[in-house]
């Protein structure tokens, strides 16, 4: 069984008297491990696939089941839950919380699972070692790199163990060198065997993504293994 | 939720606090404005009430007090001639109050002679009272050493005293005054007793027992020795003046008669004594007086602590409620990574909450201080009941409570994708 499958999955907003069709029937299956790569314009809707696979939304029609869970009709409650178990973000901004250390902002997942201090400290340092980020485990964010500050965010989106890595636009902020090396601990988070979902509009990052699917306009235009998409040429140099 | 939670969320809301120091503090005076208040209000309305409670317990509920008083007339008159003036309450009153009032229980005359003692070469002033054997019941008069006036002492007008602790000390420092002579002018009194120490009351309904330098004695002694007249020289001029009574203890039978015992022995008064050659003190009605202005102190601060308090919590839901919108993003951060609405809610709460209690802790010191400044101005008294420093941090929690819940709420009720895509 799939860890996750999308059937007939519909996202719409009423603006005013029209109906804007975000995400209009994506049908979508993904296995344990696998590494994912969502490919689209801006307004494409990959954004609003990434928040329902992330639990943050819920589809207007059609099933999400994550991990044997049917998330598309749980409670505001259970979908904290689910995020808190099952979820880790990486988001393009970083989105670190200004006012805590590196240490604590990887242990906030932690502190809303109700794992004790002692405890969550020493998953937050183990994280924080596997990122490089020892030395800077007191430091706020506004004092580190954008790289640091994005592999701190990466480290929070682990430590939870979580079923899903959603990474949305990841390396958007930052430049070329750095993006490579948030890249690289991506394919070594790949070969843990964690499952990656990396949503970007630039296909040049979707080479080291087992399958790509190209959105357009709410729906799957494409969606090809790697193999697949590399004999298709599409892979921008 | 639990305790390592509680204690997180508390920690957290004290460093979002402290990142905007100056903000937080402002925030803070209009709760320490009014929970300090509070507790003033709490303080002097307290304080006037101890003090005349106080009284009432020293002098006795049902105890109503006369004193004879120069009129102001007369006084002008006598500045330069040595004239006899006649004035105060009389036997004939005394008589009166005690025959035709049926709710007065006791009448107790008290007559004063203010003489120079000569003991070891030094010179004291001392008054001597006379008086009957019940002013003891009245007064609550104890003997530490020897006894109480008798009974006999007062029908065959013997010349025995009874000392106020002070003066048994000051006289006879080493030995017991018992058996001892003390000579009031040219009177000599054998000392059949000593009183207790009394303790230091406060300045209203103070009388002959209050008095350090006093000795007493039967009535009838005294008049004999020194009749009705009393002549008082000062250099330039001479007084003489005749008093019959200087002041009466008189006794309800309930403490329910109090108030119309004393209106009557008033309108009584007012017929005989029109120069108002008298005073009427009654410790009941400066209880109730006293009642009267705690519960106008306590009007006018519990006015002033709800609009501190109204205002300070106003303050604080304006800064929670900025502080939300500042910190949308941080909301969206933290529902995506777990939290539930639950989570944000307590999270604001307890920011809000820390907020009004660390105001109200300094309330309580500006509390506690504010009335000891009100002391020292005015002769207000405050009395800082304890309940009050307790009470005080409860009323800033619920402030903090009120006014928090609707931005914590509003934090909480944030969709998480809308809130992450903040600004």
């Amino acid at each position: 069984m799939s860890l996750a499958y999308l059937r007939g999955v519909c996202r719409h907003y009423r603006m005013g008297n029209s109906v804007v069709r975000a995400l209009d029937g994506i049908d979508l299956d993904i296995e344990t491990g696998e590494y994912w790569a969502i490919q689209g314009r801006s307004g494409s809707g990959k954004s609003t696939l990434l928040n329902l696979l992330g639990c943050l939304d819920r589809p207007t029609a059609g099933t999400y089941v994550l991990d044997g869970v049917d998330v598309s009709a749980l409670s505001d409650d259970a979908l904290s839950h689910v995020r808190s178990r099952s979820i880790g973000f990486i988001f393009q901004s970083f989105n670190l919380i200004p006012q805590l250390t590196v240490e604590e902002n990887i242990e906030v997942p932690l502190f809303y699972q109700g794992v004790a201090p002692p405890e969550s400290r020493r998953r937050a340092r183990e994280l924080a070692a596997r990122v490089g980020l020892t030395e800077r485990l007191h430091h706020r964010p506004t004092e580190l790199s954008g790289g640091q500050q994005q592999r701190v965010a990466i480290a929070r989106a682990l430590v939870n163990d979580p079923a899903i890595v959603l990474a949305d636009e990841a390396t958007g902020n930052l430049d070329s060198a750095t993006e490579n090396e948030i890249l690289a601990v991506m394919d070594q988070l790949h070969g843990m065997g964690k499952t990656i979902i990396l949503v970007t509009h630039n296909a040049a990052l979707t080479r080291h993504a087992e399958k790509v699917m190209v959105l357009a306009d709410g729906r799957i235009e494409s969606l090809r293994t790697r193999a697949e998409a590399d004999a298709a040429g599409e892979e921008v140099p | 939720m639990n305790l390592f939670w509680i204690l997180r969320t508390i920690r957290l809301g004290m460093k979002n606090l402290l990142l905007h120091k100056l903000r937080s503090v402002l925030n803070m005076l209009g709760i320490l404005f009014g929970v300090g208040s509070v507790i003033a209000m709490l303080a002097i309305g307290e304080g006037a009430k101890w003090e005349a409670q106080e009284m009432v317990k020293r002098l006795g509920p049902t105890t109503i007090i006369l004193y004879s008083q120069k009129p102001v007339e007369v006084d002008e008159s006598t500045t330069s001639t040595s004239r006899m003036v006649e004035y105060g309450l009389t036997f004939l009153d005394m008589d009166r109050i005690a025959e035709t009032l049926p709710a007065v229980k006791v009448v107790v005359p008290v007559r004063k002679v203010s003489k120079e003692i000569w003991m070891r070469g030094v010179k004291y002033e001392a008054n001597l009272f006379g008086t009957i054997p019940r002013y003891a019941n009245v007064t609550n008069a104890q003997a530490v050493e020897g006894r109480w006036l008798a009974s006999l002492d007062f029908e065959h007008s013997r010349p025995v005293c009874v000392l106020t602790y002070e003066m048994a000390r000051q006289l006879f420092p080493i030995r017991s005054a018992l058996g001892e002579t003390v000579q009031f002018g040219d009177a000599v009194f054998t000392v059949v007793g000593v009183l207790e120490r009394r303790r230091g009351g406060s300045s209203k309904g103070k009388s002959s027992a209050d008095e350090p330098m006093g000795a007493y004695t039967p009535l009838s002694a005294l008049r004999e020795r020194f009749g009705d007249i009393n002549i008082r020289q000062t250099p330039g001029s001479t007084d003489i003046s005749r008093v019959e009574v200087h002041e009466a203890q008189i006794k309800a039978r309930e403490i329910d008669d109090v108030i119309a015992v004393a209106r009557n022995i008033r309108t009584m008064l007012e017929k005989t004594h029109e120069q108002g050659d008298y005073s009427v003190f009654v410790p009941l009605e400066e209880l109730r007086l006293a009642e009267a202005t705690a519960r106008i102190w306590t009007i006018v601060l519990a006015c002033v602590a709800g609009i501190s308090l109204l205002v300070g919590g106003i303050g604080v839901m304006n800064v929670m409620l900025a502080t939300v919108t500042e910190r949308t993003r941080e909301v969206g951060i933290r529902r995506a990574l777990g939290a539930t609405q639950q989570h944000i809610l307590s999270q604001f709460l307890v920011e809000s909450l820390v907020l009004t209690l660390a105001g109200g802790i300094l309330g309580v010191a500006f509390g506690y201080l504010l009335p000891e400044v009100v002391k020292f101005f005015t002769d207000v008294k405050a009395r800082t009941p304890l309940y009050a420093l307790f009470l005080a941090p409860g009323i800033s929690l619920l402030v903090g409570l009120l006014s928090g819940l609707y931005p914590a709420w509003k934090a909480a009720g944030m969709d998480p994708v809308e809130a992450l895509r903040h600004e």
